[in-house]
């Protein structure tokens, strides 16, 4: 247990570079995302089949492999990353994206069809349209599956552990080394930082959906 | 061939697909003794595997020149020699030797838990290691050494570390030296040697650190690319791992180990494997501890 | 699409000058995965090392890099998913069963095992089994995959339990069944059935996570490629790489057809998929909304 508190620097160090990804990769697959569900709907159908092609892909590829491209693979083509946080950024961001993309997908899509319908029928333009009816209900549908898929990549960040980034889950492979008879103590230290994220963002991601469905 | 064919089928029938490493087309190049499981003291494990007619051995899969496998499957490499040795003073041929990967990180459990019979990986003796498991050996002895882009000479030692970027493998006795002697160096770790290569080539990394042996074979691959930073700073004995207390086992490896030494089998290992990079050594004493 | 929440349904002209626009888009894209080639051209990236599928050097045959990545490889890949799954399947009903169950003192645990579950990394679980419960790499392996994969399946499990109509459980209440007689006759096989596309959907998962094995020095597939590329050299790495993309994308996208294809059938043959769908609670994002 005192090694655990002796530790706690390390944990802390490793919680932030933890953070750091989550956030980081967070915001840009946000953006990433979302551009890549406005190409699956938009009316241009050469758009649509290249965002749904790279979902696919994204979405049956594993994680590790990802990371293995951009850390193992790419530098071999004479494309060469720094190591460390900066592919690892990229890795996460590629492969969220196409999560993100679907949640906001499936939010614009379960917004009725009458609504928009509606708003065109009294006479407000596109932008008001979108603005004020689409847009807002879109929102609520999509925030809470968009809190899943944060809580899904904060977790994800342990692959970087295999490649060269010494986060959370890195911090706690190597503390469990340097301290054999406290295995369990130190991955358990190391499970509470991940579960002070996660949990918490579940819980709020399940009160916003209720609220919704309620609202409804 | 007869196990590769039963192998597609399986690939081709969606099977659970349990299967057993195939290869050996070779013939043989150690023979197995002529011993039988009563030639040992009874219930000893040499009398077991000699009756069991197999062992299962762990060693490195992308060591060159110690351990290294291609996809036919068959390990070749200095301490797969050795391991083939000390079977066959068992009276195991190299056939019914079961090569098992086992890496850096992972080759104490592997042994505590029963699933190899001994390690033979380029695994350095030292105390902390000993209070988990036992080593037979040494049957050589290496050393921590730097390896750096061939037009690189900032770096000659360990001391000219500091603020370099180091490459290491995770779990290794290499990494934890640099963590713990050279705290200035920034360390990055992969769970394969091959995978600290390419950053130093690219310069992402300044300089790969292991046992001198390994890094030379990797500079004899890649002469126009890599070179070997100033002299070892360790001394590395290699030891053959086995289980904790097993000392029966411990003392009759450490026979094989000095026979090899005597009649020339060792140097004839070395020399079909290492010895076409580097020069044969004196073997190392034993080490009865 | 006709009918979309985004904007009108297009007349004539716009209609023209979607279809001019998309091909021209459609061309741009074309021109760049054009100029990727070439690039990869210009580096030499389509030399002789390809070669390593056909003629592999260093006196390895080609059927040895195949056999070692098919069938060693994604062999090792398939096991670790097909043991785990199974195990997954058996703890998530135990956990769906105990969180659904009326008793607050049995409710309450089965929650907080399934929150810790859900709230970990996959990644960190190995770990666990690894270092602190002393499993071999196969079985640390096994035992994130099951663990994890069980506490998701529960809260699958469990949605599909609240999707079925209460008729049904008040019909087996009425001739006398016990609750785990319900459970077990009428409610579960419905469930199954209802949640087969997204109980295949998460084996997809399960099956990509294996890759993590990787990390935790089991050998599958991704260390499989490693040890090839280890023992060819560096320049092997691209090819190798693209192979082991394509096995998965094969087998991801095979297994994810399905899982459509199933969820399809079920619809069509007048099963409530549709209506529990739209009764699922949003967040569960394996269960993909259906768009108007």
């Amino acid at each position: 247990m005192d090694s655990v508190i002796e530790s706690l620097p390390k944990l802390w160090d490793g919680f932030t570079t933890t953070l750091f990804l989550a956030v980081v990769s967070g915001v840009l697959s946000l953006v990433v995302g979302t551009v890549l569900a406005a190409f699956r709907v938009s009316p241009l159908r050469s758009l649509r089949i290249i965002g749904a092609t790279i979902v696919e892909i994204g979405r049956n590829t594993p994680l590790t492999l990802v990371f293995v491209f951009f850390v193992f693979i790419l530098p071999t083509t004479g494309y060469i990353l720094p190591l460390g946080r900066v592919p690892a950024v990229i890795a996460l961001t590629v492969y969220t994206s196409a999560f993100v993309c679907e949640a906001v997908r499936s939010g614009i899509n379960s917004v009725g069809v009458g609504q928009a319908e509606a708003a065109r029928a009294i006479g407000l333009g596109t932008v008001q349209t979108l603005s004020l009816v689409v847009i807002p209900q879109a929102l609520r549908t999509v925030v809470p599956p968009l809190i899943n898929v944060l809580i899904a990549l904060t977790k994800n960040t342990s692959v970087a552990a295999g490649f060269a980034v010494v986060e959370l889950t890195a911090t706690g492979r190597s503390l469990a080394r340097d301290f054999p008879t406290d295995v369990l103590w130190m991955l358990g230290g190391v499970a509470f930082f991940y579960l002070v994220i996660t949990i918490p963002a579940g819980t709020i991601a399940g009160a916003i959906e209720r609220r919704v469905v309620f609202s409804r | 061939m007869r196990q590769r064919t039963t192998g597609w089928i399986a690939l081709a029938a969606a099977a659970t697909l349990t299967l057993s490493a195939c290869g050996g087309d070779d013939t043989p190049s150690v023979e197995p003794s002529d011993v039988e499981a009563a030639d040992f003291p009874e219930g000893s494990t040499m009398a077991q595997l000699a009756e069991a007619g197999s062992i299962t051995i762990g060693t490195k899969f992308d060591q060159p020149l110690f351990g290294l496998v291609g996809p036919d499957n068959v390990p070749i490499g200095f301490d797969v020699e050795i391991g083939k040795m000390i079977a066959a003073e068992l009276g195991i041929g190299e056939d019914d030797i079961e090569w098992t990967e086992t890496v850096s990180a992972n080759r104490e459990p592997f042994i505590q838990e029963g699933q190899v019979d001994i390690v033979v990986a380029t695994y350095t003796i030292n105390d902390e290691r000993k209070q988990v498991i036992d080593f037979a050996g040494p049957y050589y002895v290496a050393g921590q050494a730097l390896m750096v882009r061939a037009d690189d000479d900032s770096i000659t030692g360990p001391d000219d570390l500091a603020g370099k970027t180091v490459c290491s493998v995770d779990g290794s006795t290499p990494a934890g030296n640099i963590e713990a002697n050279y705290p200035d160096a920034e360390l990055v770790t992969f769970a394969a040697y091959t995978d600290c290569l390419d950053p130093l080539r690219n310069g992402q990394v300044d300089a790969v650190t292991t046992d001198n042996v390994i890094l030379a074979g990797y500079v004899s691959e890649s002469p126009e690319d890599f070179q070997i930073a100033g002299e070892q700073f360790t001394e590395e004995p290699y030891g053959i791992g086995l289980a904790l207390g097993d000392d029966e086992f411990r003392t009759f490896i450490n026979d094989v180990l000095e026979a090899s030494f005597e009649d020339g089998r060792w140097q004839a290992a070395w020399e079909s494997t290492a010895g076409e990079v580097l020069d044969t050594p004196e073997p190392p004493a034993v080490d009865r501890y | 699409m006709s009918g979309n929440v985004l904007y009108d349904a297009p007349g004539p002209r716009t209609l023209r000058i979607e279809r001019i626009a998309s091909i021209a888009v459609g061309v741009l894209i074309v021109g760049f995965l054009a100029w990727v080639v070439v690039g990869m051209i210009d580096r030499g990236l389509f030399n002789e090392r390809w070669a390593i599928f056909t003629d592999p050097p260093r006196g390895q045959s080609a059927e040895d890099v195949w056999y070692s990545l098919l069938v060693r490889g994604l062999g090792a890949t398939l096991r670790a998913a097909a043991v785990a799954a199974p195990i997954a399947l058996a703890l998530a009903f135990v956990l769906a069963i105990l969180r659904t169950s009326g008793l607050k003192l049995v409710r309450g645990p089965a929650v907080a095992i399934i929150e810790l579950l859900r709230g970990m990394p996959v990644l960190l679980m190995m770990f666990f089994g690894l270092l602190a419960f002393g499993l071999t790499s196969f079985e640390a392996v096994v035992f994130g995959l099951a663990l994890y994969n069980a506490a998701i399946v529960a809260e699958i499990l469990r949605a599909g339990l609240a999707a079925l109509p209460k008729g049904q459980v008040e019909a087996g209440t009425a001739i006398g069944l016990t609750r785990w007689q319900t459970l077990r006759i009428i409610q579960l096989p419905q469930v199954v059935r209802l949640m087969l596309p997204s109980l295949i959907s998460q084996f997809v998962v399960l099956l990509k996570d294996s890759s993590l094995g990787f990390i935790v020095g089991y050998p599958e597939l991704l260390r499989t490629m490693q040890l090839n590329y280890s023992f060819f050299g560096d320049q092997y790495r691209l090819p190798l790489f693209v192979a082991v993309l394509a096995v998965y994308l094969i087998v991801n996208v095979t297994l994810s057809r399905l899982a459509v294809y199933i969820d399809r059938r079920l619809s069509e043959r007048g099963q409530h998929a549709k209506q529990a769908t739209v009764l699922l609670p949003a967040g569960l994002d394996v269960v993909e909304t259906k768009g108007p």
